[in-house]
């Protein structure tokens, strides 16, 4: 089951890269829709960011003194001014680390 | 005139400055994929087959939750519809290329590869080989995200699970968006997408990965038109 998923979702991946290169016009797409895909990153992640930090594995909501929240803000902090990647993942993870096992 | 291979060595190297994100990226995915409880080659064909991070991630830890089958493939859709804009946009420039190497290349659209692609045709306008950049940018997209997802999956073998690396997850997507946060509505869809996630969450199948997309691309929509 999970190897027919893995390829429906490769099918799926690859015809979205594929379609408008070789399968449909490009003006199918119309100046609307591609200005709504624009907002396709800031519509997806948060909806992975938002329940990964405010929520335990059990699915409740965590207290406002969460590691996970101390370590959300700091990679927040970091990743606004510093515009990397790999920062804003260390700081945040070592942040959680920190209060986690040294706290 | 710059030669093919003098073009597929550009794309090779512009996207170079990319990997410092793209392998760390790839560690993360490798091992979280273990992490999560996935048979090393399952996560691994993730790479080879799906070969987009965000939806490799998203897909495993959704499976792992116990989603069903069709939601993981879903929200696999609703992530890499972004590609249909990178898709319109090279077309132009890939017009002249058979059938057969269209769809060659269309394995290769990632994010950095797109961005850095679009970036020099569009400085580079009389090229009459553009599609031997953009598959240079893929060649070392490709090889870095292999061989980084691999260290990734034995790298996640060796840490253990007190560690709380599924924390990982949540701060890799934030490092996705974090050039975005400068952009005040792209701010504002994060945020209606970010609430509307804690609200629906509890929707039967896990359908709030789906859902809250869909409702933040509603308010893109409505904001677009308020904008002008």
């Amino acid at each position: 089951m999970t190897w027919f998923s893995i390829i429906v979702s490769g099918i799926v991946t690859y015809f979205s890269r594929m379609a408008m290169v070789a399968l449909i016009d490009r003006d199918m797409l119309g100046t609307k829709v591609k200005e709504v895909l624009n907002y396709v990153p800031a519509a997806v992640f948060p909806a992975i960011i938002f329940p990964g930090v405010f929520f335990n594995d059990f699915g409740s909501l965590v207290e406002i003194t969460d590691p996970k929240i101390y370590g959300a803000i700091i990679a927040l902090i970091v990743g606004f001014f510093s515009r990397s990647v790999i920062a804003t993942i260390l700081s945040g993870l070592s942040s959680y680390w920190f209060i986690v096992f040294v706290i | 005139m710059l030669s093919k291979s003098k073009i597929f060595l550009r794309g090779t190297t512009d996207v170079l400055p990319h990997m410092l994100s793209v392998i760390p990226f790839g560690i993360i995915t490798g091992a979280i994929g273990v992490e999560l409880g996935f048979d090393p080659i399952l996560v691994y064909a993730t790479s080879l087959i799906i070969f987009g991070g965000a939806s490799q991630i998203i897909f495993m830890q959704l499976l792992s939750g116990g989603a069903s089958s069709l939601v993981a493939i879903t929200s696999v859709g609703v992530i890499n519809s972004r590609h249909l804009l990178y898709g319109a946009v090279l077309s132009e420039y890939l017009e002249k290329l058979s059938f057969i190497k269209k769809l060659f290349i269309s394995y290769f659209i990632v994010d950095q590869g797109f961005a850095e692609s679009n970036k020099y045709i569009k400085q580079n306008k009389n090229l009459s080989n553009p599609h031997y950049y953009v598959l240079g940018t893929g060649v070392t997209l490709w090889f870095c995200w292999q061989l980084s997802t691999i260290s990734g999956i034995i790298l996640g073998s060796f840490i253990p699970e007190e560690l709380g690396l599924k924390f990982a997850i949540p701060l890799t997507f934030l490092a996705i968006i974090v050039n975005d946060l400068r952009k005040l509505d792209h701010v504002f869809v994060m945020l209606v997408s970010g609430f509307a996630s804690l609200i629906l969450f509890d929707v039967p199948f896990k359908s709030y990965i789906i859902l809250s997309p869909i409702v933040a691309l509603i308010a893109a929509f409505i904001m677009l038109r308020f904008k002008k």
